[in-house]
């Protein structure tokens, strides 16, 4: 019989520890897939964060180097000067991204480093519990936000990636989401893209994720997919921001 | 290699370079200024020299923390406010067994205090500093020529324990020019291959990680880190002794603040031919040479502790003690250098009305 659907040699052989529906578990197989068919997996070094996916390494089966909150793209830096060779990333979730790590990020960026920031928004701090996030989004409520996001007292939610396609070192720039089968692959040839950049050494490359987390925004699976179109994607519309050419 | 006349700070990095340090991540404070502004000229020069600088104290360490999981000897330096910023990064380093030096060119505080000097760091570099259970090797140098020679020992204790390492400096010794021999080339660095991340090929794969979801595997993790540095405890305690053999009264320094000392001690000699003061000057705070201060103490009860801070040393000294002794202090905390007829004079009076004391 042909085999049309496997695990991915990358992925360690055990079942994760992610909630029903969330997206972090489409978001490593989607890693796991493509190191596989890009034969990477001997040259991959991953920094996770402190979060859900602190234990990403319990699920894929490459390097990695825990950072402290936020640090991802400075323990990134540090590892690809030493390693110029490697395929460095970076994971981190928008907390961590955005709001405690966004000088990491926006200075890692504007230098260029050969790096790739696999940038997971779900609008929440999560682990912890659901709190307020740089992306949560206008009205929604938190367990920090109970009358839900107040603009005019804790700001807009910040668009990452439209920032940081400005600067001129960044090679690629580009929002998905992992709601459905037809985005899911749409993220899977973002993020190719992005290790193409990084393997090309032509800078910095990120590509940011709308993912489900059903538990803390307290709806089904289902109907946080639909969320992530109807309500998310309208807020931090998806697509590329900014691509130059791959060498 | 011949003499050369150096700045304290230029001594530290060019040692590092000839350590086989190819990595410098730093962040502008005064006065420890010149060690970036040296090595943004030298790495260049160096085959696979990498300087950068980095958009703030907390980025450098963990760009640090980065480049020591990779495999690389790496440095930091930077004064008292911004080895504040840099603890996070220390305390992950320590947990998850990364080797790096990082150099404290201290100045004055609390909070902004003071650009010039002090030695008001010494809790914080002895103490583990950031959070959790953990222990930084602290190399205290008292020349120019100690600036270079224990940055340069600070790689291998850093790489023979896995370990971050402090050079406490400060203020007066990064400025000043001594002649100094640089330490030769280092050829061979240890192999590290069986630590590292660099890819999992031919081997599974690795994480270089402090954090442990179950419980006893903390405990565990804090019980090995615990015997590592009984073992640093155990071998890398270092100190200077001066006339302990018929010393009536022992003056206890490091750094700048024994170089104070030593002249203070030199004048009193002058003047009077019979005053008996020794030194211990300890070379590592951490771990602290508790054991010569208390065999000393069975033959002399007098301590003299003096630092230029408003007494923080001192409690090792009472720990090492154990209540036998009398300890004594003198400490000029605001960035001001006493001058050794200062403290000369303090040290007269207090040797001298012990003697009398024990006339009677
Ligand atoms: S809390 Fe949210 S982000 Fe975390 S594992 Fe569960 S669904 Fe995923």
């Amino acid at each position: 019989m042909k085999k049309v659907y496997s695990r991915p040699k990358s992925l360690h052989n055990v079942a994760n520890h992610y909630c029903p529906g969330c997206g972090h578990s489409i978001i490593h197989r989607i890693i796991a897939e493509l190191l596989d068919e890009m034969d990477l997996q001997g040259k991959a070094i991953c920094v996770p964060p402190p979060g859900c996916a602190v234990l990403a390494y319990n699920c894929l089966d490459i390097d990695m180097v825990e950072a402290p909150h936020g640090r991802g793209a400075a323990v990134a830096t540090g590892i690809k000067r030493v390693q110029p060779d490697s395929l460095v990333f970076s994971y981190q979730g928008d907390g961590d991204l955005a709001a405690i790590g966004l000088a990491e990020t926006m200075h890692a960026a504007n230098r260029g480093e050969n790096i790739t920031a696999i940038f997971v928004n779900n609008a929440v701090y999560a682990m912890t519990g659901g709190q307020m996030a740089p992306t949560t989004l206008a009205g929604m409520k938190t367990s920090t936000s109970p009358y839900g996001r107040n603009p005019q007292n804790e700001g807009h939610p910040i668009k990452v990636c439209e920032i940081l396609s400005m600067l001129d070192r960044v090679a690629y720039a580009e929002r998905v989401a992992v709601n459905s089968p037809a985005n899911i692959k749409k993220a899977k040839k973002a993020t190719k893209k992005a290790f193409e950049h990084q393997l090309n050494k032509t800078g910095f490359s990120i590509v940011e994720y709308l993912s489900p987390c059903p538990t803390n925004w307290r709806m089904g699976t289902i109907e946080s997919c639909k969320w992530v179109d109807d309500v998310m994607a309208k807020n931090f519309p998806l697509g590329v921001f900014k691509e130059v050419k791959c060498k | 290699m011949n003499k050369q006349l150096m700045y304290g700070t230029h001594a530290v990095a060019e040692a590092a370079i000839q350590a086989g340090c190819r990595y410098f991540f730093g962040y502008p404070i005064t006065p420890q200024n010149e060690l970036p502004e040296y090595m943004s000229m030298r790495m260049p020069q160096v085959e696979g020299g990498v300087f950068l600088q980095a958009e703030s104290e907390v980025a450098a360490i963990n760009m640090v923390l980065g480049a020591a999981a990779a495999g690389a000897r790496v440095m930091t330096s930077s004064s008292s406010p911004g080895i504040s910023l840099k603890q996070e990064g220390i305390s992950y380093m320590a947990g998850q067994e990364l080797p790096a030096v990082i150099v404290n060119i201290v100045r004055g505080g609390p909070g902004l205090g003071h650009i010039s000097f002090s030695q008001g760091d010494y809790f914080q570099s002895t103490r583990g500093g950031g959070h959790g259970d953990y222990r930084t090797i602290v190399l205290a140098p008292d020349s120019v020529q100690e600036m270079a020679d224990m940055t340069y020992e600070a790689f291998d204790l850093a790489d023979k324990y896995r370990n971050p390492v402090i050079v406490l400096g400060d203020g007066i010794l990064g400025q000043i020019m001594e002649p100094v021999v640089m330490p030769k080339p280092r050829k061979k660095l240890p192999d590290k291959s069986d630590y590292i991340v660099n890819g999992r090929i031919g081997r599974p794969s690795r994480v270089i990680k402090s954090f442990f979801v179950a419980n006893k595997d903390l405990e565990d993790h804090n019980w090995k880190l615990f015997r590592k540095f009984q073992m640093i405890e155990k071998n890398e305690v270092r100190f200077e002794t001066e006339n302990l053999e018929d010393a009536k009264m022992v003056v206890i320094a490091y750094g700048t603040g024994a170089r104070i000392a030593k002249g203070a001690i030199k004048r009193l000699k002058k003047e009077d031919e019979n005053i008996r003061i020794g030194l211990i000057r300890p070379t590592t705070l951490w771990p602290f040479p508790s054991k010569i201060i208390k065999d000393t103490s069975r033959s002399i009860s007098d301590f003299f502790v003096f630092e230029l801070s408003t007494g923080q040393m001192i409690d090792d000294v009472k720990l090492a003690l154990e209540g036998s002794g009398h300890v004594h202090f003198y400490g000029r905390p605001g960035s001001v250098v006493p001058a050794p007829s200062e403290l000369a004079r303090v040290m007269a009076r207090q040797y001298y009305q012990l003697q009398k004391a024990k006339r009677k």
